[in-house]
This record gives C-alpha cells, structure tokens and sequence, in this order.
C-alpha cells in the first residue's frame, strides 16, 4: 500500500495545482504569441503544437540553405498532377495573359494583379530545395515577386495573422502564418531556372516557400485572402491538406 | 525449505499468485520508478516510429546519396517493396493506399514524447549515478575472452546465472551504452536534420551528414540497427526468463529463486 502521509498528500496537491496552472498559463501564452496551429485538436494535436510552437520560437527568422548555380538539378520531377480544367486550357491558349491573383480581405484596397503586374514587382530569386512530404528532392532556381512586397502593396490592417491562398485545381487552398508571409524567402513564384514556371511544375504562378513541404506550395495560385481567424475557412483546419489528415504546418 | 507449494512454482514465477498458499518468493528490488516508467514509454513510441516510418518509406522506398533524389535520379538502393505512389517504380502491378496523412503526424508525436522521455532519463541517469552504476563497464569488462563468452552464451542457449539477474555483463553494458550514447542520438540527429525548419536554423545539421537524402538514408540504416537491438533484446530476454525480467520491469522486483541449491 501507498503510504499516504497527511504532508504527502499536501505537498502532491500543491505540486499538482502549480502544474496544472502553470500549463493553462502556457496555453494562454502560447494563443497570444501565434504558438498554436490551426489544426490543434485531435490525437495529433499535441504533436502539431509542439512542432509548430518550438519552430516559431527558434525558427521564426532562420533562412532555408541556399545553393550554387551549379548545384541545380539537371531533372526537377513534377510531381503528379490531375488533368487541366476547361478554365485552365482557355488561360493557357491565351499564353495566360488573362491570368489574376485577387487579393482581398484584411487589406486597405482588394487589388488584382496580372502575371505582368507581378512582373513589375521587384523580382527575387533563389536556389533552393523543394522536399516532397513522401522524401524525394530536388534543387532549383525559383524566380518570384516577394509576398511581403504584394502585401505592403495592398496595404495589410494590423489585426492580419494569416495569408490564406486558393488555386485554380478545386479544393486546393492553404494557408501560413504571417512570420511566413512576411519572411524573405517566400514569394509568388512564376520563374524557375531562369525560364517562366513550366505548367506542370504549378505555372503560371506558384507559392514558393523555402522553408515548407512541397504540398505547402501550391501550384495556380489565383487568389489570397488576408485574415485573422482561419475559422471561416472549410473546416477551419487551415488547409485542404489538414481536411485530408496532413499537418497544417510543414516545416517538419 | 523446498515445499511442496513452492516446488510447484516455475522458477520464473516472480510475481506471487494471490489464491496460492505457497511461500511467497521473495522480490528483491531490481529497476528503479522512473527507469521503469521511462522504458516502457519509449517500447510504446518505438513502435509507433517503427509502424509510421514503414508507412512512409513505402511512400517511396528509393536512397540516395547526397543533397538531392528523385524518380528521375539513379538511387542508392531501392527496396523490393511496393509503393503507395503511382509515379514511383516498382515492378508491382499495383499501388499501396496512402498512409502518409497519419503517419507523419504520429511519427512526429512519438518522436516528441520519445524525445522529452529520453532526456528525463538521460538527466536522472546522470544524477542517480544509474549509468555508472549500472552500465559503466569495468576495467574487467573488456577483456576479450569475457566478452566473447557473453557473446556466445546465448547461442548455446545457456540462461544467465542467478547473478546476473541482478547486474548486466560487459558486453550488456556496452550494447547499452552504444543504444543511448550512440544509436538514439543519431536517429534524433539524422531526423531533425529532414525538418526544413531545423535545417534553416541549424544548417550544419544537415551538412555534415552529406546532405538531405543521405540523411535520410543515414536515418534509414541506424532504425535498422535500432530493430535489431530489439530483436536481441526480446531474444535475451526470453532466454533469461520472460515473465521474470518483464516483471520486473513492471514492478521493480525480481524473484530471487532462492530455492533452487
């Protein structure tokens, strides 16, 4: 039998109070400063949180590793794809002259950029790996025009957390945290290896960044959304990806 | 002293049967709480990086070597597995269902738990002096000839004496040892240097491995060391006694089988 000594028993229920409101304090803490991740619940959620929280705290400004010209890989695979819709063959025939990122939600003035447009933008390039979740990789050079740069374009409200950003292939749409948004390496991608971004690699216009999976960057992205609460968006998972039972957030 | 109630007891029986009216066997203290706790949170997260890692190596059971591999690149070695990907060939006529949704999900979660348990127990190994006590080998412990009768013991399927229910050997202690000092380190290592996130903050990480696919190689081959260990472990065990030294990593103690001269 426990010994179960009057001091013992007080100095348990102490120790188990301060631990109790010491966690509902983190929990409190963790919301305020953007540790948690939008898809927090389930079995899963404990893990999700530690990953995405312990990489904000120590990740938050790190830059992906950047390679020399010469390590490109000859043979970038595009991974596998589903045919184009109607949609997308008119866009295509017309060499994609017709193609449009809306921007709208917590921003001062929705605009709506052409491929030109993003042309005009000052273009940032870098070579750097893309990782598919499934463990294959390859090194290109991804030519873009800077989020952060499309985003002081429109004016950004202060209360924004997220960038939410559709594609054209239905049911596809994602989303990152401003840190991301904001961060220099993650761009409107529409070059790659000095040509514009091939079609099946996600042209004319992909989101590129550097430092998340593969499925994070979503190929034909048409529109964004500025937002503080992912809540509004399908199941409120943050992604089609966590719908399908993949994480939110892929810097794992 | 030997009776007919404890005759009747296998002499792996440790833990005393409540309806028996035999002399209870004695347990002398073998593991400690926490060595106990720890163990069996890390047999449970085991498993789950085993089964998870399997479901997502056949999500492309390809190697390389180096930074960068994909179907269009010449592999390391391929496993002559099936796939759960259309694109990835594999001779089989027929693609796996996707498993990867889940599976990263809890293998990242075990790994956490895993993780923060090895450092509770690495840090109260240090402080209760458990490494040194216990899996220090001694001076003795390195002569040849001792190592290689532990070596070959099992294989002439000889049970450990009494004695060494209560003490590892030498070559126990340095099996042991290269588990925690050497074989966990390196797939904590070679894992964190696949996270993206890790790997901008910490590119050295992933450098000096060689790069990304041979991390993930290197990841590859030291689960298979860590499955080995496994296999020789459970095999060591049975041998010395199934229900004796899983109990006693259940309830601390050991029976001492005193009755047998």
């Amino acid at each position: 039998m426990i010994n179960l000594s009057r001091r013992r028993l007080i100095v348990s229920g102490l120790a188990a109070t301060a631990a109790a409101s010491g966690l509902a304090a983190a929990a409190r803490m963790a919301q305020t400063y953007g540790l948690v991740p939008p898809d927090c619940g389930g079995i899963y959620g404990l893990g999700e949180t530690l990953t995405y929280a312990s990489q904000r705290l120590l990740t938050r400004h790190s830059l992906a590793r950047e390679f020399p010209r010469s390590r490109i890989s000859p043979r970038p695979f595009p991974n596998e794809q589903a045919p184009p819709t109607e949609d997308f063959k008119r866009l295509q025939a017309g060499g994609f002259a017709d193609w449009r990122l809306s921007v709208d939600g917590m921003v001062a003035q929705p605009t709506s950029f052409s491929i030109a447009d993003l042309k005009s933008c000052p273009s940032r390039g870098h070579i750097t790996e893309l990782t598919c979740e499934e463990g294959w990789s390859y090194i290109a050079e991804w030519i873009g025009a800077p989020l952060s740069h499309v985003l002081n374009l429109v004016g950004v409200l202060p209360q924004a957390r997220y960038v939410v950003y559709v594609s054209m292939e239905p049911d596809t749409w994602d989303s990152i945290d401003m840190a991301d948004a904001l961060h220099p390496q993650t761009f409107l991608c529409y070059g790659m290896n000095g040509n514009d971004l091939p079609v099946p690699h996600g042209g004319p216009l992909r989101m590129r960044l550097a430092r998340q999976i593969g499925y994070k960057n979503i190929k034909f992205i048409t529109h964004l959304t500025v937002t503080d609460n992912l809540k509004k968006f399908g199941k409120g998972l943050g992604s089609a990806a966590a719908e399908a039972g993949y994480a939110w957030y892929t810097g794992i | 002293m030997a009776t007919l109630g404890s005759a009747q007891l296998p002499a792996e029986a440790s833990v005393p049967s409540r309806a028996s009216t035999a002399p209870v066997t004695k347990l002398a203290p073998r593991h400690s709480g926490l060595v106990r706790v720890t163990h069996w949170i890390t047999t449970f997260c085991f498993f789950a990086l085993l089964l998870t890692g399997i479901e997502i190596v056949i999500s492309h059971p390809r190697f390389y070597w180096g930074e960068t591999g994909s179907v269009l690149t010449k592999p390391l070695f391929q496993l002559p597995i099936p796939s759960s990907r259309r694109l990835v060939p594999t001779g089989y006529g027929y693609v796996l269902p996707d498993q990867n949704g889940w599976s990263r999900a809890l293998h990242f979660e075990a790994a956490w738990i895993a993780v923060l348990t090895g450092l509770l127990y690495v840090i109260s190994g240090l402080l209760t002096r458990h490494f040194r006590r216990n899996l220090l080998p001694s001076k003795t412990d390195f002569s040849w000839r001792a190592l290689w009768t532990s070596f070959i013991k099992p294989f002439r399927l000889e049970r450990p004496s009494a004695a060494e229910a209560f003490s590892y050997n030498g070559l126990q202690r340095l099996t042991y040892l290269f588990v925690i000092v050497v074989l966990f380190p390196l797939v904590i290592w070679s894992g964190l240097a696949m996270s993206l996130g890790f790997a901008s903050a910490f590119p050295w990480s992933v450098n000096l491995l060689g790069g990304r696919q041979s991390a993930r190689t290197i990841h590859f081959f030291v689960s298979l060391a860590l499955v080995l260990f496994l296999f020789a472990h459970v095999a060591m065990v049975c041998l010395a006694g199934f229900w004796s030294r899983t109990g006693a990593m259940i309830t601390g103690g050991i029976g001492t089988r005193k009755e047998h001269p």
